[in-house]
Protein backbone atom coordinates (compact mmCIF):
# COMPACT_ATOMS: atom_id res chain seq x y z
CA UNK A 1 0.00 0.00 0.00
CA UNK A 2 1.13 3.49 -1.01
CA UNK A 3 1.63 5.79 2.18
CA UNK A 4 0.34 9.19 1.80
CA UNK A 5 1.29 12.11 4.33
CA UNK A 6 -0.70 15.55 4.61
CA UNK A 7 0.71 18.36 2.92
CA UNK A 8 -0.05 22.13 3.42
CA UNK A 9 2.04 24.71 2.06
CA UNK A 10 5.46 23.18 2.52
CA UNK A 11 8.69 23.55 0.76
CA UNK A 12 10.28 26.80 0.98
CA UNK A 13 6.78 28.87 0.81
CA UNK A 14 6.93 28.00 4.31
CA UNK A 15 9.68 30.18 5.48
CA UNK A 16 9.20 33.40 8.06
CA UNK A 17 8.87 36.61 6.12
CA UNK A 18 12.46 38.13 5.73
CA UNK A 19 11.72 41.44 7.41
CA UNK A 20 10.52 39.67 10.51
CA UNK A 21 13.30 37.73 10.93
CA UNK A 22 16.04 40.27 10.82
CA UNK A 23 14.21 42.52 13.09
CA UNK A 24 15.14 39.69 16.00
CA UNK A 25 18.60 38.78 14.41
CA UNK A 26 19.41 42.17 14.99
CA UNK A 27 18.85 42.20 18.57
CA UNK A 28 21.31 39.74 19.16
CA UNK A 29 24.83 40.90 20.32
CA UNK A 30 27.39 39.91 17.75
CA UNK A 31 31.04 38.35 18.60
CA UNK A 32 33.59 39.16 16.01
CA UNK A 33 35.49 36.40 14.79
CA UNK A 34 38.49 37.30 12.01
CA UNK A 35 37.82 33.56 10.57
CA UNK A 36 33.91 33.89 10.30
CA UNK A 37 34.26 34.72 6.80
CA UNK A 38 30.64 34.65 5.59
CA UNK A 39 27.95 35.02 9.02
CA UNK A 40 24.85 36.77 9.84
CA UNK A 41 25.84 40.34 8.28
CA UNK A 42 25.43 38.82 4.87
CA UNK A 43 22.55 37.84 2.99
CA UNK A 44 24.10 34.68 1.92
CA UNK A 45 23.53 31.22 1.61
CA UNK A 46 25.59 29.35 4.01
CA UNK A 47 27.92 30.24 6.74
CA UNK A 48 31.44 29.93 6.35
CA UNK A 49 34.55 29.64 8.83
CA UNK A 50 38.06 29.46 7.61
CA UNK A 51 40.01 26.53 9.28
CA UNK A 52 43.41 27.15 7.40
CA UNK A 53 44.58 29.28 4.54
CA UNK A 54 43.13 26.89 1.61
CA UNK A 55 40.25 25.13 3.78
CA UNK A 56 37.31 26.70 4.80
CA UNK A 57 33.78 24.83 6.88
CA UNK A 58 30.61 25.58 5.03
CA UNK A 59 27.31 24.81 7.52
CA UNK A 60 24.01 25.43 6.52
CA UNK A 61 20.90 24.08 7.22
CA UNK A 62 17.38 23.52 6.43
CA UNK A 63 13.78 22.26 6.62
CA UNK A 64 10.26 22.55 6.32
CA UNK A 65 6.67 20.98 6.04
CA UNK A 66 6.09 18.27 3.64
CA UNK A 67 5.07 19.93 -0.27
CA UNK A 68 4.68 16.30 -1.53
CA UNK A 69 2.66 13.30 -0.62
CA UNK A 70 5.15 10.42 -0.94
CA UNK A 71 7.29 10.37 2.36
CA UNK A 72 10.24 9.11 0.43
CA UNK A 73 9.93 12.07 -2.30
CA UNK A 74 9.61 14.84 0.66
CA UNK A 75 12.95 13.59 1.92
CA UNK A 76 14.61 13.30 -0.78
CA UNK A 77 13.74 17.01 -2.13
CA UNK A 78 14.31 18.51 1.14
CA UNK A 79 17.46 16.61 1.38
CA UNK A 80 18.64 18.19 -1.49
CA UNK A 81 17.11 21.77 -1.22
CA UNK A 82 19.12 21.82 2.02
CA UNK A 83 22.46 20.09 0.15
CA UNK A 84 22.27 23.23 -2.46
CA UNK A 85 23.14 25.91 -0.32
CA UNK A 86 26.40 24.26 0.17
CA UNK A 87 27.17 24.38 -3.68
CA UNK A 88 25.48 27.75 -4.01
CA UNK A 89 28.63 28.68 -1.92
CA UNK A 90 31.16 26.66 -3.94
CA UNK A 91 31.53 23.95 -1.33
CA UNK A 92 31.69 20.13 -1.68
CA UNK A 93 29.51 18.13 1.13
CA UNK A 94 31.08 16.65 4.02
CA UNK A 95 28.42 15.01 6.23
CA UNK A 96 25.00 15.65 6.81
CA UNK A 97 22.39 15.38 10.04
CA UNK A 98 19.10 14.72 10.11
CA UNK A 99 16.24 17.28 11.37
CA UNK A 100 13.13 15.52 12.21
CA UNK A 101 9.98 16.76 13.85
CA UNK A 102 6.88 13.69 13.89
CA UNK A 103 4.01 13.29 15.19
CA UNK A 104 4.08 10.00 17.54
CA UNK A 105 0.49 8.43 17.03
CA UNK A 106 2.11 8.56 12.96
CA UNK A 107 3.47 5.36 11.72
CA UNK A 108 7.00 5.03 11.85
CA UNK A 109 7.18 3.65 8.42
CA UNK A 110 6.37 6.87 7.17
CA UNK A 111 8.88 8.61 8.67
CA UNK A 112 11.66 5.73 7.80
CA UNK A 113 10.58 6.63 4.53
CA UNK A 114 11.61 10.70 4.83
CA UNK A 115 14.77 9.54 6.38
CA UNK A 116 15.98 7.11 3.37
CA UNK A 117 14.88 9.66 0.76
CA UNK A 118 17.33 12.13 2.59
CA UNK A 119 20.02 9.67 2.95
CA UNK A 120 19.84 9.16 -0.69
CA UNK A 121 20.83 12.33 -1.53
CA UNK A 122 23.16 12.54 1.10
CA UNK A 123 25.31 9.63 -0.56
CA UNK A 124 24.61 10.99 -4.12
CA UNK A 125 26.23 14.23 -2.93
CA UNK A 126 29.11 12.15 -1.68
CA UNK A 127 28.50 12.87 1.80
CA UNK A 128 27.85 10.72 5.21
CA UNK A 129 24.84 11.05 7.12
CA UNK A 130 26.30 11.09 10.39
CA UNK A 131 23.25 11.62 12.28
CA UNK A 132 20.30 13.63 13.99
CA UNK A 133 17.93 15.21 16.03
CA UNK A 134 14.14 13.80 16.39
CA UNK A 135 11.15 16.14 18.35
CA UNK A 136 7.35 14.79 18.63
CA UNK A 137 5.31 17.28 16.97
CA UNK A 138 2.06 17.81 16.05
CA UNK A 139 3.35 18.09 12.24
CA UNK A 140 5.92 16.72 10.17
CA UNK A 141 9.31 18.68 9.26
CA UNK A 142 12.26 17.39 7.80
CA UNK A 143 15.32 18.53 6.77
CA UNK A 144 19.32 18.90 7.14
CA UNK A 145 22.19 20.45 8.91
CA UNK A 146 25.04 19.98 6.09
CA UNK A 147 28.69 20.47 7.08
CA UNK A 148 30.60 21.13 3.46
CA UNK A 149 34.22 22.25 2.40
CA UNK A 150 35.10 25.30 0.41
CA UNK A 151 38.91 26.68 -0.40
CA UNK A 152 38.86 30.28 0.98
CA UNK A 153 40.02 32.15 -1.80
CA UNK A 154 37.12 30.57 -3.76
CA UNK A 155 33.70 31.31 -2.23
CA UNK A 156 30.89 32.20 -4.85
CA UNK A 157 29.27 35.43 -2.79
CA UNK A 158 25.47 36.31 -2.87
CA UNK A 159 26.65 39.08 -4.86
CA UNK A 160 29.91 40.29 -6.91
CA UNK A 161 28.47 40.51 -10.37
CA UNK A 162 30.34 42.79 -12.72
CA UNK A 163 29.00 45.10 -15.55
CA UNK A 164 28.63 42.88 -18.88
CA UNK A 165 28.69 39.89 -16.85
CA UNK A 166 26.64 37.12 -17.70
CA UNK A 167 23.34 35.21 -15.89
CA UNK A 168 22.85 31.75 -15.83
CA UNK A 169 20.29 30.13 -14.46
CA UNK A 170 20.32 26.23 -14.30
CA UNK A 171 16.86 24.64 -13.35
CA UNK A 172 13.51 25.76 -14.60
CA UNK A 173 11.22 28.26 -12.73
CA UNK A 174 7.30 27.27 -11.69
CA UNK A 175 7.88 24.34 -9.26
CA UNK A 176 5.65 26.57 -6.55
CA UNK A 177 2.74 27.20 -9.45
CA UNK A 178 2.84 23.62 -10.03
CA UNK A 179 2.88 22.66 -6.53
CA UNK A 180 0.06 24.92 -6.18
CA UNK A 181 -2.27 23.22 -8.70
CA UNK A 182 -1.65 20.12 -7.48
CA UNK A 183 -2.33 21.17 -3.99
CA UNK A 184 -6.09 22.00 -5.38
CA UNK A 185 -6.05 18.85 -7.19
CA UNK A 186 -5.64 20.86 -10.98
CA UNK A 187 -1.87 19.61 -11.65
CA UNK A 188 -1.65 17.31 -14.30
CA UNK A 189 0.60 13.91 -13.26
CA UNK A 190 3.20 14.46 -16.15
CA UNK A 191 3.57 18.33 -14.82
CA UNK A 192 3.95 17.08 -11.30
CA UNK A 193 6.59 14.40 -12.38
CA UNK A 194 8.67 17.43 -14.18
CA UNK A 195 9.13 19.75 -11.11
CA UNK A 196 9.58 16.71 -8.43
CA UNK A 197 12.39 15.82 -10.67
CA UNK A 198 13.71 19.15 -11.20
CA UNK A 199 13.32 18.98 -7.20
CA UNK A 200 15.55 16.27 -6.64
CA UNK A 201 18.61 17.08 -8.68
CA UNK A 202 20.78 17.78 -7.05
CA UNK A 203 23.03 21.42 -7.96
CA UNK A 204 26.01 19.38 -7.76
CA UNK A 205 27.01 19.06 -11.21
CA UNK A 206 26.52 22.67 -12.08
CA UNK A 207 28.51 23.60 -8.93
CA UNK A 208 31.69 21.17 -10.31
CA UNK A 209 31.56 22.55 -13.76
CA UNK A 210 31.57 26.25 -12.63
CA UNK A 211 34.84 25.30 -10.49
CA UNK A 212 36.75 25.85 -14.31
CA UNK A 213 35.29 29.16 -14.21
CA UNK A 214 35.94 32.83 -12.98
CA UNK A 215 32.45 32.93 -10.93
CA UNK A 216 31.83 36.48 -9.82
CA UNK A 217 28.41 35.68 -7.65
CA UNK A 218 26.30 32.73 -6.98
CA UNK A 219 23.39 31.61 -5.23
CA UNK A 220 20.21 29.05 -5.52
CA UNK A 221 16.78 30.85 -6.71
CA UNK A 222 14.43 29.31 -4.04
CA UNK A 223 11.40 31.12 -1.66
CA UNK A 224 11.84 34.42 -2.33
CA UNK A 225 11.74 33.46 -6.32
CA UNK A 226 13.83 34.46 -9.30
CA UNK A 227 13.64 38.32 -9.07
CA UNK A 228 14.27 38.91 -5.74
CA UNK A 229 17.47 36.65 -5.71
CA UNK A 230 18.39 38.34 -8.87
CA UNK A 231 18.05 42.06 -7.09
CA UNK A 232 19.84 40.43 -4.12
CA UNK A 233 22.85 39.92 -6.77
CA UNK A 234 22.71 43.10 -7.97
CA UNK A 235 23.21 44.80 -4.44
CA UNK A 236 22.18 47.87 -5.49
CA UNK A 237 25.10 48.58 -7.74
CA UNK A 238 23.62 47.51 -10.49
CA UNK A 239 20.96 46.80 -12.69
CA UNK A 240 19.91 43.71 -14.93
CA UNK A 241 18.61 43.60 -18.12
CA UNK A 242 16.58 39.61 -18.32
CA UNK A 243 15.24 38.32 -21.78
CA UNK A 244 11.90 36.52 -20.68
CA UNK A 245 12.03 34.60 -23.47
CA UNK A 246 15.42 32.99 -22.84
CA UNK A 247 14.22 32.08 -18.64
CA UNK A 248 14.10 28.40 -18.61
CA UNK A 249 10.40 27.45 -17.15
CA UNK A 250 7.85 24.40 -16.96
CA UNK A 251 5.82 24.67 -20.03
CA UNK A 252 2.88 24.19 -18.29
CA UNK A 253 3.36 26.86 -16.06
CA UNK A 254 1.81 29.92 -18.26
CA UNK A 255 -1.47 27.69 -18.23
CA UNK A 256 -1.67 27.87 -14.74
CA UNK A 257 -0.67 31.42 -13.82
CA UNK A 258 -3.28 32.41 -16.18
CA UNK A 259 -5.86 30.51 -14.12
CA UNK A 260 -4.39 31.97 -10.76
CA UNK A 261 -3.20 29.17 -9.52
CA UNK A 262 -0.60 31.23 -7.25
CA UNK A 263 1.06 31.09 -4.10
CA UNK A 264 0.62 34.13 -1.10
CA UNK A 265 4.67 33.89 -1.13
CA UNK A 266 4.48 35.14 -4.83
CA UNK A 267 2.91 37.63 -4.00
CA UNK A 268 4.65 38.95 -0.78
CA UNK A 269 7.65 38.70 -3.28
CA UNK A 270 6.21 40.95 -6.09
CA UNK A 271 5.28 43.74 -3.05
CA UNK A 272 8.78 43.11 -1.71
CA UNK A 273 10.25 44.09 -5.16
CA UNK A 274 7.92 46.69 -6.14
CA UNK A 275 8.60 49.01 -8.42
CA UNK A 276 12.24 48.22 -8.86
CA UNK A 277 11.43 46.08 -12.01
CA UNK A 278 9.82 46.88 -14.82
CA UNK A 279 8.12 44.73 -17.15
CA UNK A 280 8.50 45.61 -21.25
CA UNK A 281 5.50 43.75 -23.25
CA UNK A 282 6.01 40.13 -20.54
CA UNK A 283 2.80 38.17 -20.30
CA UNK A 284 1.37 38.12 -16.93
CA UNK A 285 2.01 34.65 -16.73
CA UNK A 286 5.40 34.94 -17.16
CA UNK A 287 5.19 37.98 -14.56
CA UNK A 288 4.21 35.47 -11.84
CA UNK A 289 6.53 32.65 -12.90
CA UNK A 290 9.73 34.92 -12.41
CA UNK A 291 7.99 35.55 -8.15
CA UNK A 292 7.42 32.23 -8.34
CA UNK A 293 8.84 30.67 -4.99
CA UNK A 294 10.99 27.55 -5.78
CA UNK A 295 12.23 24.45 -3.21
CA UNK A 296 15.37 23.29 -4.32
CA UNK A 297 15.59 25.12 -7.12
CA UNK A 298 18.57 26.09 -9.71
CA UNK A 299 21.85 28.20 -9.47
CA UNK A 300 21.89 31.49 -10.25
CA UNK A 301 25.33 32.65 -11.41
CA UNK A 302 26.76 35.98 -12.54
CA UNK A 303 29.72 34.70 -14.89
CA UNK A 304 31.79 36.52 -17.61
CA UNK A 305 29.93 36.84 -20.66
CA UNK A 306 32.76 35.14 -23.07
CA UNK A 307 32.98 32.05 -20.63
CA UNK A 308 28.87 31.90 -20.44
CA UNK A 309 28.67 30.09 -23.71
CA UNK A 310 30.83 27.21 -22.53
CA UNK A 311 29.07 26.47 -19.08
CA UNK A 312 25.99 26.21 -21.04
CA UNK A 313 26.99 24.28 -23.23
CA UNK A 314 28.40 21.65 -20.88
CA UNK A 315 25.44 22.22 -18.03
CA UNK A 316 23.50 20.91 -21.05
CA UNK A 317 25.62 18.23 -21.53
CA UNK A 318 24.94 17.30 -17.72
CA UNK A 319 21.49 16.96 -18.76
CA UNK A 320 20.92 20.70 -16.90
CA UNK A 321 17.94 22.96 -18.66
CA UNK A 322 20.78 25.96 -17.82
CA UNK A 323 19.78 29.05 -19.94
CA UNK A 324 22.12 32.68 -20.24
CA UNK A 325 19.07 34.44 -19.09
CA UNK A 326 20.08 38.11 -19.14
CA UNK A 327 23.16 40.39 -18.34
CA UNK A 328 24.22 42.82 -15.85
CA UNK A 329 24.37 46.70 -16.97
CA UNK A 330 25.11 49.54 -14.98
CA UNK A 331 22.88 50.73 -12.03
CA UNK A 332 19.69 52.22 -13.89
CA UNK A 333 16.52 53.88 -12.28
CA UNK A 334 15.38 50.48 -12.25
CA UNK A 335 16.78 47.37 -10.55
CA UNK A 336 15.51 44.81 -13.05
CA UNK A 337 14.19 45.27 -16.47
CA UNK A 338 12.51 42.51 -18.25
CA UNK A 339 11.91 42.07 -21.91
CA UNK B 1 -28.64 39.38 -8.45
CA UNK B 2 -25.51 39.61 -5.98
CA UNK B 3 -23.57 36.78 -5.11
CA UNK B 4 -21.51 36.21 -2.18
CA UNK B 5 -18.47 33.93 -0.99
CA UNK B 6 -16.91 33.71 2.01
CA UNK B 7 -13.22 32.79 1.90
CA UNK B 8 -12.24 33.39 4.89
CA UNK B 9 -9.77 30.45 6.75
CA UNK B 10 -9.09 29.48 3.14
CA UNK B 11 -5.44 30.23 2.05
CA UNK B 12 -4.20 31.22 -1.00
CA UNK B 13 -4.95 30.28 -4.26
CA UNK B 14 -8.22 29.18 -2.94
CA UNK B 15 -9.88 32.56 -2.42
CA UNK B 16 -9.33 33.58 -5.85
CA UNK B 17 -10.20 29.79 -7.27
CA UNK B 18 -13.70 29.83 -5.76
CA UNK B 19 -14.59 33.22 -7.23
CA UNK B 20 -13.23 32.73 -10.73
CA UNK B 21 -15.37 29.64 -10.36
CA UNK B 22 -18.46 31.32 -9.03
CA UNK B 23 -18.09 34.05 -11.84
CA UNK B 24 -18.16 31.52 -14.21
CA UNK B 25 -22.08 31.69 -13.53
CA UNK B 26 -22.70 35.25 -13.32
CA UNK B 27 -23.49 37.44 -16.50
CA UNK B 28 -21.38 41.00 -16.89
CA UNK B 29 -22.34 43.59 -14.88
CA UNK B 30 -23.25 41.25 -11.89
CA UNK B 31 -21.10 41.58 -8.75
CA UNK B 32 -19.71 39.29 -6.46
CA UNK B 33 -18.85 40.37 -3.29
CA UNK B 34 -15.85 38.26 -1.60
CA UNK B 35 -14.30 37.95 1.96
CA UNK B 36 -11.12 37.30 2.99
CA UNK B 37 -8.79 37.54 6.21
CA UNK B 38 -5.42 38.44 4.95
CA UNK B 39 -4.30 41.77 2.82
CA UNK B 40 -2.21 39.39 0.66
CA UNK B 41 -5.81 37.54 -0.45
CA UNK B 42 -6.87 40.87 -1.22
CA UNK B 43 -3.91 41.54 -3.38
CA UNK B 44 -4.27 38.14 -5.23
CA UNK B 45 -7.71 39.22 -6.00
CA UNK B 46 -7.55 42.51 -7.27
CA UNK B 47 -4.51 41.49 -9.49
CA UNK B 48 -6.98 38.36 -11.08
CA UNK B 49 -9.94 41.11 -11.74
CA UNK B 50 -7.69 43.47 -13.60
CA UNK B 51 -6.17 40.82 -15.42
CA UNK B 52 -9.54 39.19 -16.34
CA UNK B 53 -10.72 43.15 -16.56
CA UNK B 54 -13.16 43.09 -14.08
CA UNK B 55 -14.17 45.67 -11.95
CA UNK B 56 -12.56 45.85 -8.07
CA UNK B 57 -12.85 47.48 -4.92
CA UNK B 58 -11.73 46.53 -1.68
CA UNK B 59 -11.54 47.35 2.05
CA UNK B 60 -10.61 46.98 5.41
CA UNK B 61 -13.87 45.94 7.22
CA UNK B 62 -11.82 44.92 10.87
CA UNK B 63 -8.38 43.29 11.78
CA UNK B 64 -8.56 39.52 9.20
CA UNK B 65 -11.62 40.81 7.81
CA UNK B 66 -11.49 42.53 4.27
CA UNK B 67 -14.10 42.92 1.93
CA UNK B 68 -13.82 42.59 -2.10
CA UNK B 69 -16.46 43.68 -4.25
CA UNK B 70 -15.94 42.22 -8.21
CA UNK B 71 -18.28 43.15 -10.97
CA UNK B 72 -17.89 40.75 -13.81
CA UNK B 73 -16.37 42.88 -16.80
CA UNK B 74 -18.34 42.74 -20.24
CA UNK B 75 -15.78 39.78 -22.08
CA UNK B 76 -16.58 37.95 -18.33
CA UNK B 77 -12.43 37.99 -18.40
CA UNK B 78 -12.36 35.05 -21.68
CA UNK B 79 -10.14 35.38 -24.44
CA UNK B 80 -7.95 38.47 -25.44
CA UNK B 81 -8.47 40.44 -22.34
CA UNK B 82 -5.84 39.30 -20.09
CA UNK B 83 -3.67 40.17 -22.47
CA UNK B 84 -4.90 44.06 -22.68
CA UNK B 85 -4.81 43.96 -18.88
CA UNK B 86 -1.47 42.73 -18.31
CA UNK B 87 -0.51 46.55 -18.67
CA UNK B 88 -2.69 47.71 -16.79
CA UNK B 89 -1.78 44.87 -13.59
CA UNK B 90 1.66 46.62 -13.59
CA UNK B 91 0.52 50.31 -13.39
CA UNK B 92 -2.24 50.50 -11.14
CA UNK B 93 -2.13 46.78 -8.87
CA UNK B 94 0.99 47.35 -7.72
CA UNK B 95 0.73 50.91 -6.31
CA UNK B 96 1.63 50.67 -3.02
CA UNK B 97 -0.52 53.21 -1.81
CA UNK B 98 -3.64 50.78 -3.15
CA UNK B 99 -2.19 48.20 -2.23
CA UNK B 100 -0.82 48.23 1.03
CA UNK B 101 -3.06 50.46 2.86
CA UNK B 102 -0.72 50.59 5.82
CA UNK B 103 1.91 52.67 3.96
CA UNK B 104 -0.23 55.54 3.72
CA UNK B 105 0.49 56.57 6.89
CA UNK B 106 3.42 58.94 6.80
CA UNK B 107 6.54 58.00 8.68
CA UNK B 108 9.83 60.26 9.31
CA UNK B 109 12.60 59.17 11.35
CA UNK B 110 14.10 61.80 13.08
CA UNK B 111 18.39 61.78 13.61
CA UNK B 112 19.34 64.88 15.66
CA UNK B 113 22.47 63.34 16.88
CA UNK B 114 24.98 61.29 15.65
CA UNK B 115 24.69 59.04 18.97
CA UNK B 116 21.60 56.81 20.26
CA UNK B 117 20.20 58.05 23.87
CA UNK B 118 22.36 59.46 25.90
CA UNK B 119 25.80 57.50 27.82
CA UNK B 120 29.20 56.85 26.61
CA UNK B 121 29.46 58.39 23.16
CA UNK B 122 31.45 55.04 21.94
CA UNK B 123 28.40 53.13 23.07
CA UNK B 124 26.09 55.88 21.45
CA UNK B 125 27.21 55.62 18.42
CA UNK B 126 27.57 51.89 17.97
CA UNK B 127 23.44 52.06 18.85
CA UNK B 128 22.67 54.78 16.20
CA UNK B 129 24.68 52.45 13.36
CA UNK B 130 23.31 49.48 14.31
CA UNK B 131 19.92 51.33 14.69
CA UNK B 132 19.99 52.24 10.76
CA UNK B 133 21.17 49.31 9.95
CA UNK B 134 17.76 47.44 11.70
CA UNK B 135 15.97 50.41 10.32
CA UNK B 136 16.98 49.46 6.75
CA UNK B 137 15.81 45.22 7.58
CA UNK B 138 11.93 46.94 8.06
CA UNK B 139 9.36 45.58 6.50
CA UNK B 140 7.55 48.70 6.15
CA UNK B 141 10.65 51.16 5.63
CA UNK B 142 9.84 55.40 6.71
CA UNK B 143 9.14 57.96 3.71
CA UNK B 144 11.63 60.09 4.92
CA UNK B 145 14.69 60.47 7.03
CA UNK B 146 15.69 63.80 9.19
CA UNK B 147 19.27 64.46 9.76
CA UNK B 148 19.95 68.13 11.71
CA UNK B 149 22.51 68.73 14.32
CA UNK B 150 25.07 66.49 14.61
CA UNK B 151 23.05 64.12 13.26
CA UNK B 152 24.22 65.85 9.88
CA UNK B 153 27.60 63.54 10.16
CA UNK B 154 25.78 60.59 9.32
CA UNK B 155 24.70 61.74 6.08
CA UNK B 156 28.76 62.54 5.22
CA UNK B 157 31.48 60.88 3.91
CA UNK B 158 33.00 58.86 6.52
CA UNK B 159 29.69 57.78 8.29
CA UNK B 160 29.65 54.46 9.27
CA UNK B 161 26.30 54.21 8.20
CA UNK B 162 26.20 55.19 4.56
CA UNK B 163 26.03 52.66 3.02
CA UNK B 164 22.48 51.87 4.85
CA UNK B 165 21.67 55.21 4.47
CA UNK B 166 21.99 54.84 0.63
CA UNK B 167 20.43 51.17 0.60
CA UNK B 168 17.87 53.18 1.98
CA UNK B 169 17.49 55.82 -0.39
CA UNK B 170 17.72 53.32 -3.09
CA UNK B 171 14.89 51.56 -1.46
CA UNK B 172 12.80 54.68 -1.80
CA UNK B 173 13.55 57.05 1.37
CA UNK B 174 13.93 60.29 1.09
CA UNK B 175 17.16 61.43 3.01
CA UNK B 176 17.55 65.46 3.76
CA UNK B 177 19.93 66.48 6.00
CA UNK B 178 19.59 70.26 7.49
CA UNK B 179 22.05 72.86 5.03
CA UNK B 180 22.79 75.09 8.21
CA UNK B 181 23.90 72.00 10.23
CA UNK B 182 26.57 70.90 7.40
CA UNK B 183 27.35 74.37 6.98
CA UNK B 184 28.41 75.05 10.84
CA UNK B 185 30.43 71.11 11.13
CA UNK B 186 32.20 71.95 8.05
CA UNK B 187 30.43 69.37 6.38
CA UNK B 188 28.70 70.86 2.80
CA UNK B 189 31.12 69.47 0.78
CA UNK B 190 31.18 65.67 2.81
CA UNK B 191 27.26 65.07 1.91
CA UNK B 192 27.45 61.68 0.88
CA UNK B 193 23.76 60.48 0.60
CA UNK B 194 20.30 62.39 -0.08
CA UNK B 195 19.91 66.01 -0.64
CA UNK B 196 20.43 69.11 1.86
CA UNK B 197 17.07 70.56 3.52
CA UNK B 198 16.10 74.10 5.38
CA UNK B 199 14.43 74.05 8.34
CA UNK B 200 11.31 75.35 6.68
CA UNK B 201 10.96 71.91 4.80
CA UNK B 202 11.71 69.70 8.41
CA UNK B 203 9.09 71.71 10.03
CA UNK B 204 6.71 70.86 7.11
CA UNK B 205 7.54 67.45 7.11
CA UNK B 206 7.17 66.36 10.50
CA UNK B 207 4.01 68.19 10.76
CA UNK B 208 3.23 66.18 7.74
CA UNK B 209 4.02 63.01 9.39
CA UNK B 210 1.62 60.50 10.77
CA UNK B 211 4.17 59.22 12.85
CA UNK B 212 7.65 60.64 13.97
CA UNK B 213 10.66 58.11 15.33
CA UNK B 214 12.99 59.25 17.08
CA UNK B 215 15.65 57.08 18.28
Amino acid sequence: MEERIFCKGGGCTAKLGAGALSRVLSKLPKKADPNLLVGFDSNDDGAVYQINEGQAIVSTLDFFPPLVEDPYLFGAIAAANALSDIYAMGGRVLSALNIVCFPESMDLNILGQILQGGNDKVLEAGGTLAGGHSIADADIKYGLSVTGLVDPRRIYRNTGCREGDALILTKKLGVGIILTARRIGEASEEAVKEAVDSMLTLNKSAAEILEDYSVHACTDVTGFGFLVHLREMLDGRFSAVIESGQVPVFDVCKAYAEEFYLTAAAQKNRNFIGEKVQFEGVDFSMEEILFDPQTSGGLLISVPADEAAEIVERMHKAGLPAQVVGFVTEKQDKDIIVR
Amino acid sequence: MKHFLDARGLSCPLPVVNTKNEIVNMKPGEIVEVLVDNEIAVQNLTKFAKVRSHGVLSEKIAENHYQVVITVGETKGEEGAVEDAAEKLTEEVFDPEECVPCRNKKTAVVLSSNQMGNGAEELGKALMKAFIFALTKQDRLPDVVLLYNSGAFLSCEGSDSLEDLKALEAAGVQISTCGTCLNFYGLTEKLGVGSVTNMYDIVETMYGADQIIRP
